[in-house]
């Protein structure tokens, strides 16, 4: 990654030139071994300074990103890198999150890449926008520009807002930028409040699930009872009669009721799903029997990595791990409502991505993208691909269906656990040695996985676009490709190894709907790897930090190890019965944020409980923006990742899915949850901006089924690492 | 109709007396603070409080509340002057997503009405019943212990 | 009353009816044990249940603290770790067999029946000794016992010896050569380790099993163990396959989740061997003999009550309508969401009104951090005038039967512990 920017560059040299509307940034003095061209985070795809930056005349600034608020505090993020680099306080600064009529394109809010995608842009087009106002100013003062003096959002007291009058900030934004000094930063790398977080403990209406349109009516759409079941039969008569009902809406297979008011909906609903009758025709697999399927499955296998030459035969440490299919089960089932009017479709949704999904919409409903608009409101917590989508293409369709009415459709409980697309079951095999001098000489490792994204993309990735009397047909899975990733991200370890070599079978055959969850296959890969190179250093009769510390050659991987083992006090960590400890590593997709957990956990033999005791991490996310947001994500990613790991499975039997609610699918409550948690932040000012939001996942994972294995003295490699499961390895 | 007391003020409501609470909050009273999760009484993000206890509003008719208080979200402060539990739940960053985070200030208010001074362990466990997906729970603690210094 | 003055001269005469202390031994290792011993006594634990009245909620397996409420007090169940201190790490294995087999502590102090041998005494030799062989190998716990909490004059240990010279039958079991082996393995573990009538036996006011109508009713904590004998409430009558279910997972398709101190013990079963499960059950059905066909004709109405829903009227049916139809009018599915059509419920059907307030304000949930059914409980949202209403409405649309007498005294009772 280059480092970004003009190091030390300052507002000297700058030359004012009158009347052009080409940015005379040509005159800028260019640095040494200064690159050329490609322009930097998202300004790549979209050039245009004032798509990032607007001044108003009223004094406000307007920021436009094309990520989207999910709870992981990047508006606030960017408000702080806009707000130091147009040197104006955060409160001034109004921020347009994903709209398709109104922010640039960048595709999904997706992979842990807002700060490394839109920061970035942002970081870059407020900085030329402030050399630019500074050029107007001088224009205006006769001032030579290194003479003015900037501050809060004027050019000598003379306010932006006076500067700008017309189209002056609609330039191309050049490949290098002169950032702030990070020694003279007043914003960024500070704790700036959630600008987020006030509004929604008071009430205000910010989600989508809280647009209250006029004259909104309320929809539910009868999912079905399994994968591919078509409607037989539809009595909707006794629904159609209930108060408030105004519409039965059916396409195919796919139906929906709408009325008045939200409860009359659910209660029609209720009576219509009664009124149903469905061919089922779903085989899914025996849930016991999915990793003996995984591998028999026709799958695209690729040698993704590969170093010296891996040996075969016997003499080696062998070991399978296994993760089943996992759910988002976001606490806030998905909603989205829209609204067709004058031939034209507007869709407020949480999906992660609004203007892929604007093209699924248009391609399902027949109409122009350019007549589709998709406006992001936020939802709760996705953690990936969830049913966010899914429910703005239901809204799209009975909004079409009630032109000049506004739609809002709300998923239940039972549909957002049934329909959402999961974390996918994946199987894992490492096999290793350890050589004389307690280095790894071999290690081998290949994983099973399907896709990890089934996002729109194209309307057959919609599931109501399956149901409809023309339906799309989901397109074929493809894998995402290295370095970053889909089921093999993180598959290739960052460690040193003598000879080493990494193999990826896809698996396109999908027996239930997966797509990305946090992290994706690097939750799992982790895990396994993380195991694995316990089970590699008690080989070697080395302790598990230093073994690890043996094979990292990136100075940063060292030292974030090296900070979790000393502030969970490893060196001097003493063993007691039922009490393990455990470390776990990674940097996120290789390319992102370095995360170290240790952690200790207490072991019930007869119930097989675990007691998460301590956990303590440090994260290396290069330039910190904002230090609580990322202290906020890594405590978080934690304690999701424990939840996953010791509690959760997704349950089917033969034909549907059997995981409807909490009861069906119980997720770690507050007396399960760690009993201290602490995360400690490695700061690189100028580095590159590294993705966080699921750097802790994997990590999470292989630290706590290590303490697990060394409180227990037995090594549990099939998750969730459950008390029955614990129970039955360790015996009576 | 039926008439209810809600945060103070009394709503004569034209509804199904059925109708749970939580629908009358949002979809008649446009109050945003109790929020739909589940609609089954298992995740808590609907709570809201019924003669000062914690209740879950999805699974509770209107027909069962006449004549007793009921306080939401917007009943223990404004975004200008937001209530003691808010305002620590703020301090603390008690947030990710934020969607729990009403039924977890509501659940806390419940607590400290009746416990001004829990110990942890009495935090944790009576909080049991609202879920955080997001793993903000170390801060919600926080938060609570936090409101509950507050005089 | 007659009985407490009998016990009070017994009691004078007998004071020096304790038997001999044992000398306390080293803790036995793990490998002075047969693996297949120490597996065979865990499972024989789980059906004794050895772990729920010895365990804290939240604590460390078998090291105690859990309280048992009585009508004579509250005991609180003692740490059987090897902890030699604190727990039973000095006990030798004849100290254990005499415990289980009459009730003697190490010490030669009597045991209170609260803890069953008056069950365990009809385990054979075999049992006790891989049953020693499990508890003895668990974690050590150093945790004192926390002294039991009873009233005067139950809390004189020594009347102990009097209530057991009147009322504690040594007796081995007896398996009966008419019945098959099945029959006999379901009777040795329901009579004896599994000491089912401890909850579902009706007692005396000195807590001694009624043993004319064994299985015809009991109390355990305050929940009311229905009748397991021809007198079953159950709406519809079970089956061995049923029970089987039950017993193994707490669910069955036409009959109630298993709730209150019914919970822990169907989920230890689910770690008991299955013939054994299996056994228990088969036994289960004959103690209930065949229903009667006037039983058989309530069954098939409330089956297809299930089905039709409710339609009644009153403010305990809009009560109804409002907080339980949405699930309960569902009925059961492989998913979730929807919950057992009322009537097909025990606890609308047996004589007194606790069990349904209990699930009514407490809700049912499951175990930590495993999937299960969930119920909310409705404690802050209704009224007590509200439950009332309910109670009377639930007790005759689904019970079919007269209106309780308890319900004032139960929800009080119930009002009371929560505070």
């Amino acid at each position: 990654m280059n480092p970004r920017g003009a190091q030390g560059m300052n507002r000297r040299g700058f030359i004012a030139r009158s009347g052009a509307l080409v940015v005379s940034f040509s005159l800028l003095p260019r640095l040494a071994g200064a690159q050329a061209g490609k322009l930097p985070g998202s300004l790549s795809k979209e050039p245009m300074l004032d798509a990032w930056i607007r001044v108003g005349a009223d004094g406000r600034i307007t920021v436009f990103t094309g990520k989207a608020e999910l709870g992981q505090g990047i508006k606030t993020a960017l408000v702080q890198v806009a707000a130091e680099e147009l040197v104006v306080e955060p409160s001034r600064i109004e921020l347009v999150t994903a709209d398709t009529a109104r922010t640039p394109d960048e595709q999904y809010t997706a992979g842990s890449q807002s700060m490394q995608e839109s920061g970035t842009a942002i970081l870059h087009a407020a900085a030329q926008a402030r050399v630019l106002l500074a050029e107007l100013a001088a224009k205006r003062l006769g001032i030579p520009a290194e003479q003015l003096s900037i501050r809060d959002g004027a050019v000598n007291r003379v306010a932006y807002s006076e500067l700008v009058a017309g189209q002056e900030l609609h330039v191309r934004a050049q490949p290098q930028s002169p950032l702030r000094d990070p020694a003279a930063r007043t914003v960024m790398g500070k704790p700036l409040a959630r600008v987020d977080i006030p509004a929604k403990l008071t009430g205000q209406p910010v989600y989508v699930q809280d647009l209250r349109l006029p004259g909104m009516v309320h929809a539910r759409v009868l999912r079905p009872p399994s994968y591919g079941a078509r409607l037989k039969a539809l009595d909707s008569a006794a629904a159609a009669a209930m108060p408030g009902v105004l519409k039965v809406v059916r396409d195919g297979s796919f139906v929906a009721l709408v009325a008045e008011r939200e409860y009359q909906a659910v209660t029609a609903a209720r009576a219509l799903a009664a009124a149903a009758q469905w061919d089922e025709q779903a085989k899914l697999p025996d849930s016991k029997e999915i990793y003996a399927l995984l591998p028999k499955l026709p799958s695209q296998n690729t040698v993704i990595h590969e170093n010296g030459k891996s040996a075969t035969g016997a003499g080696m440490i062998e070991a399978e791990y296994r993760r089943p299919y996992q759910m988002h089960a976001s606490i806030g089932p998905s909603c989205a409502v829209a609204l067709y009017r004058d031939e034209a479709l507007t869709v407020w949704t949480h999906g992660q991505g609004v203007y892929p999904l604007r093209g699924a919409i248009a391609e399902m409903t027949g109409l122009p993208a350019e007549r589709v608009r998709c406006i992001h409101m936020e939802g709760a917590g996705c953690y990936g691909h969830n049913g966010a989508d899914d429910a703005a293409a239901d809204a799209a369709l009975l909004a079409r269906a009630l032109p000049g009415r506004a739609v809002r459709v709300q998923w239940m409980r039972e549909d957002e656990h049934s329909w959402e697309p999961y974390g996918p079951a994946m199987l894992s095999k490492a096999r290793g040695r350890v050589s004389a001098d307690g280095t790894v000489e071999d290690f081998q490792y290949e994983l099973w996985s399907n896709t990890h994204s089934t996002r729109p993309g194209p309307a057959g990735s919609l599931a109501a676009a399956w149901q409809l009397e023309k339906p799309f047909a989901p397109p074929p899975p493809r894998p995402i490709p290295q370095p970053t990733g889909g089921g093999d991200r993180n598959a290739i370890p960052l460690y040193k190894f003598a000879n080493s070599r990494v193999v990826h079978h896809f698996v396109s055959e999908m027996p239930l709907r997966v797509s990305a969850l946090r992290a994706l296959g690097a939750y799992m890969n982790i895990f396994s790897i993380e195991s694995f190179m316990d089970e590699l250093a008690a080989a070697a009769r080395a302790d598990p930090v230093e073994f690890r510390l043996r094979h990292l050659q990136d100075p940063r991987a060292q030292a974030v190890v090296r900070t979790a083992a000393e502030r969970f006090g490893w060196q001097a960590w003493k063993k007691q019965p039922g009490r393990g400890r455990g470390f776990g590593f990674a940097r996120y997709k290789n390319l992102a944020a370095y995360t170290a957990v240790a952690c200790e956990v207490e072991v019930d033999r007869d119930s097989g409980r675990v007691r998460v005791r301590r956990v303590v991490a440090a994260n290396d996310s290069g330039d910190i923006v904002n230090p609580d947001g990322i202290v906020n994500q890594i405590e978080g990613g934690i304690v999701q990742s424990t939840s996953w790991t010791l509690h959760e499975a997704v349950a089917f039997d033969r034909q549907r899915i059997t995981s409807r609610d909490w009861g069906g699918y119980p997720i770690l409550r507050f007396p399960d949850l760690p009993e201290s948690v602490e995360v400690h932040l490695v700061n690189r000012p100028g580095q590159p901006f590294l993705g966080t939001g699921e750097a802790a996942q994997g990590p999470t994972a292989g630290a706590l089924g290590n303490a697990i294995a060394d409180a227990t003295g037995t090594r549990l490699r099939e998750l969730p690492l459950t008390p029955a499961r614990i129970r039955q390895a360790l015996g009576a | 109709m039926i008439s209810l007391d809600v945060n103070g003020k009394t709503q004569e409501l034209d509804a199904d007396p059925a109708t749970p609470l939580l629908y009358v909050l949002r979809d008649y009273l446009q109050l945003n603070g109790a929020k739909f999760g589940c609609g089954l009484g298992q995740c808590g993000a609907c709570t809201v409080l019924v003669d000062g206890r914690a209740v879950l509003s999805c699974v509770t008719p209107i027909s069962t509340l006449a004549g007793r208080r009921i306080t939401t979200l917007e009943g223990l402060g404004t975004p200008e002057k937001p209530g003691r539990v808010q305002r620590a739940f703020v301090a603390e960053q008690a947030a990710q997503c934020g969607y729990c985070i009403p039924g977890m200030i509501m659940q806390a208010q419940a607590l400290l009405e009746r416990t001004p001074h829990p110990t942890s362990g009495e935090i944790r466990k009576h909080m049991s019943g609202n879920l955080c997906r997001c793993g903000t729970h170390m801060r919600i603690l926080r938060a609570v212990e936090r409101a509950a210094r507050e005089p | 009353m007659r009985p407490l003055a009998l016990i009070a001269v017994a009691a004078a005469m007998c004071s020096a009816c304790a038997a001999e202390p044992l000398a306390p031994v080293a803790a036995p290792t793990r490998a002075s044990f047969d693996p297949s011993l120490i597996a065979k006594g865990a499972q024989l634990a789980a059906i004794g249940n050895c772990r729920v009245c010895h365990t804290a909620e939240g604590g460390k397996s078998f090291a105690g603290g859990r309280p048992i409420e009585t009508p004579f007090g509250t005991f609180y169940g003692t740490n059987i770790t090897p902890d030699p201190g604190t727990g039973i790490g000095g006990w030798s294995e004849q100290a254990f067999v005499r415990a289980l087999r009459e009730g003697i502590d190490r010490d030669g102090r009597h045991l209170y029946p609260a803890f069953p041998y008056e069950y365990y005494t009809r385990l054979t030799d075999e049992d006790i000794h891989a049953l020693y062989a499990y508890i003895a190998t668990r974690e050590a716990v150093h945790a004192q016992n926390r002294p039991h909490e009873l009233r005067a004059p139950f809390n004189i240990r020594a009347l102990v010896a009097t209530w057991k010279a009147i009322y504690f039958e040594r007796a081995p079991f007896r398996p009966d050569p008419a019945r098959d082996a099945q029959w006999n393995r379901g009777a040795y573990l329901v009579n004896g380790l599994g000491h089912c009538g401890a909850c579902h036996t009706p007692r005396g006011a000195l807590g001694a099993e009624k043993k004319d109508r064994p299985f015809s009713g009991g109390i355990a904590e305050g929940w009311h163990g229905p009748a397991l004998d021809a007198r079953s409430p159950a709406p519809v009558p079970w089956t061995a396959e049923q029970l089987f279910k039950y017993l193994r997972t707490g669910l069955d398709d036409v009959h109630a989740i298993a709730a209150g101190p019914m919970d822990p013990v169907v989920r230890n079963l689910a770690r008991a061997p299955e013939e054994d499960v299996r056994a228990m059950a088969a036994y289960l059905e004959a103690l209930a003999g065949p229903p009667s066909a006037e039983r058989r004709k309530k069954a098939d109405a409330a089956l297809a009550q299930a089905k039709a829903g409710s339609r009644a009227n009153g403010r305990g049916a809009e009560i109804y309508a409002g907080t339980c139809a949405a699930c309960h009018d569902r009925g059961r599915d492989a998913g979730s969401g929807g919950a057992l059509p009322l009537g097909l419920g025990t606890a609308m059907t047996i004589p007194t009104s606790s069990n349904l307030l209990r699930i009514t304000l407490e809700g049912i949930a499951p175990p930590e951090g495993q999937p299960g059914r969930a119920m909310p409980g409705f404690a802050d949202a209704l009224t007590d005038g509200q439950v009332k209403d309910l109670a009377a409405y639930i007790r005759s649309e689904f019970g079919r039967a007269p209106a309780w007498p308890d319900v004032e005294q139960e929800l009080r009772k119930i009002r009371e512990e929560r505070k």
